[in-house]
């Protein structure tokens, strides 16, 4: 059953109302702008997807048009934190952190200084476009990298209190969004804490833990409610800080539930998956299943249809959690 | 700004030597690290630190002062050797360059050592940096100046115009660049391995002001920076020629210098080529 105190929403099934993470980003934004005057936001030509228009037309003083160039676009920000300011780069993750990891590395992981850096359209729920633009290797390359904070929000509301929060710490972050409108399941009181993982679903008598991160998290709630109607008691955790990781909740969890299932829209290796594996096979060795891409790029396509085709679809979340069961 | 007195210039030069001197020693000791480039920016880092930056160096963290990112952190040794003959650390601790604990990275790290500015290594990035810095300075209403000193062989980064580029856009006249053309890099001469020029017109079309000037002549440089703070439309991008190795005949122009410490036996002939040189350099000047 629903955890009541995640306070989520109460058409969360039917899934009524969505957007986009990167919606709440854009809201998140403009409220954080609001709240400090050393917010900047540099954008490296995607002022309007990646939905920096609000601050821009708002706070056109401080935003900064880097043009398509986004290693230009990380090291300009880098100089930009190490004076003062707090600044927000924008692009697709693809491009950031994808062409720019090692200026992010250097100067500002390394560098210590807060530059939070927003990869939209991650995964291959992007669609259309293919393979090019929907990145799947973005949570690796960041959660690699000691300093770094990595956020993945699980819907448009978790993105708005990820974008505030992240403006807030002090410290280099990445942020990954997606491109696709997906079901929002949290509200304004839903408790939000870099580094603090929620429970949405479940109870004592659960018998697998499921991890999830990102829009699939309502894809993980979706299996649980179908598992629970079969006789199967699951739980949810959105791991929406993916580093630094909530081990106190992992492993209680896993424990708790003797098998794991972890949910990501992203490579198997070097994800969500690898993170809960580290810590449960040091901390408390359990059976895992992994839903997520296993090595292979994307395509062009429609996002529902990529994510059955890829295998991150309900039933494949249900299957899994069958399969790991057995080995409990 | 006044012109130097000839006691002054002297007093320079004489300070670039004894910088010279504490970078063969610390390289000596550290048993790697780069020589001719930080010997060829000796005159140059001898100017900065000593007439040209507005500083403090008992405290570092001075929030008008102006602002010496690095870009190509390799040549970190005449930047370290500068700063301690200039207060900020004792010249002793020159010796634990590179050594397991010391502050004094193989390249310089931002968190590591106060007055570093920036972490840098990776080449290319450091013009963005800077251009950031002044951008985000200039928002505040700053006066202080932001000044990149760089490779020629990192011209040959991306990383490098785009930062180019960016300064030109917005007119960032408070950022002052300084590449340091010394025509060498790791695998042979520049215009070899992948020509620059011609270096002045590029970044003059890319709204830069440029000036030549030679890397070794100290007042001519500190009037090059003069002449930067008083351009108020452009960045200004000062071209140093300098001869890599600078201040020792064996290592002087020859590329093989660039990424290796000289051996003991070798730094006894150069401190002894450096202690007699300090004479020599004040006859050029006069």
């Amino acid at each position: 059953m629903l955890n009541l105190e995640a306070k989520l929403r109460e058409d969360i099934w039917e899934a009524k109302v969505s957007a986009a993470t990167r919606d709440g980003f854009g809201k998140g934004l403009v409220e954080a702008g609001d709240a400090d005057a050393r917010i900047v936001a540099l954008s490296a030509d995607l002022t309007e997807s990646t939905r920096v228009e609000e601050f821009k037309k708002k706070y056109p003083e401080r935003f900064i048009e880097v043009g398509v160039a986004e290693q230009n676009m990380a090291t300009v920000a880098a100089g930009m934190a190490n004076y003062g300011k707090i600044p927000f780069i924008t692009s697709y993750a693809a491009f950031s952190p994808g062409r720019n990891w090692e200026q992010i590395r250097t100067t500002i992981a390394l560098n210590d200084v807060p530059v939070i850096v927003c990869g939209m359209h991650s995964g291959v729920s992007v669609g259309p476009d293919g393979a090019t633009h929907q990145m799947l290797e973005d949570i690796a390359l960041m959660r690699a990298m000691p300093n770094m904070v990595v956020i993945s929000p699980c819907d448009s509301e978790e993105g708005r209190k990820a974008t505030l929060a992240a403006a807030k710490l002090g410290k280099p972050v990445y942020m990954r969004f997606g491109r696709e409108k997906t079901a929002i399941m949290t509200t304004a009181e839903t408790p939000f804490e870099i580094g603090k993982a929620n429970i949405l679903y479940g109870g004592d008598t659960s018998v697998c833990a499921i991890f999830a991160t990102g829009a699939l998290v309502h894809n993980a709630l979706l299996a649980a409610k179908q598992l629970e109607s079969e006789g199967v008691s699951v739980s949810v955790i959105n791991i929406h800080t993916i580093k630094p990781l909530d081990k106190e909740i992992v492993v209680r969890e896993a424990k708790r539930a003797g098998a794991v299932v972890t949910v990501e829209e992203h490579q198997v290796a070097g994800g969500l998956g690898s993170a809960i594996a580290e810590t449960l096979a040091q901390e408390a060795p359990t059976p895992i299943e992994f839903i997520g891409v296993h090595d292979m790029y994307g395509q062009s396509g429609e996002p529902k249809e990529l994510i059955e085709h890829y295998g991150m679809g309900v039933s494949h979340i249900v299957a899994a959690v069958k399969k790991v069961t057995t080995r409990r | 700004m006044e012109a130097l007195t000839d006691a002054e210039v002297k007093r320079l030069e004489n300070k670039a030597g004894a910088i010279r001197q504490t970078i063969i020693e610390m390289l000596v000791a550290a048993g790697s690290g780069h020589t001719a480039g930080p010997l060829g920016m000796a005159d140059i880092f001898t100017a900065l630190y000593f007439h040209v930056l507005k500083h403090d160096p008992h405290n570092p963290a001075w929030e008008e002062r102006d602002r010496l990112i690095l870009s190509n952190g390799h040549i970190t040794p005449v930047r370290y050797a500068a700063m301690a003959h200039a207060g900020y650390f004792p010249v002793e601790e020159c010796l634990t360059l590179r050594k397991f604990g010391s502050r004094l990275q193989g390249h310089p790290e931002r968190d590591k050592l106060p007055g570093v500015e920036t972490t840098s290594g990776p080449l290319g990035s450091g013009l963005s940096q800077a251009s950031g810095y002044a951008y985000a300075a200039r928002m505040d209403g700053k006066t202080f100046r932001v000044f990149c000193a760089m490779s020629d062989g990192e011209q040959q980064e991306g990383n490098t115009w785009e930062g180019a580029m960016f300064a030109g856009k917005y007119r960032l006249s408070n950022l002052t660049a300084i590449m340091d053309r010394n025509n060498i890099q790791i695998d042979g001469m520049t215009e070899d391995i992948m020509p620059l020029e011609p270096l002045r017109d590029k970044y003059e079309a890319f709204g830069w002001h440029v000036l030549e000037v030679d890397g070794h002549n100290i007042p001519q440089f500190i009037q090059a920076c003069d002449e930067a703070s008083a351009i108020a439309e452009k960045p200004t991008l000062i071209l140093a020629h300098t001869i890599p190795g600078k201040g020792i005949r064996a290592i002087e122009r020859d590329y093989r210098w660039h990424g290796k410490p000289p051996s003991k036996e070798e730094a006894v002939l150069f401190l002894n080529e450096l202690r007699t040189m300090e004479g020599k350099v004040a006859s050029e000047h006069q």
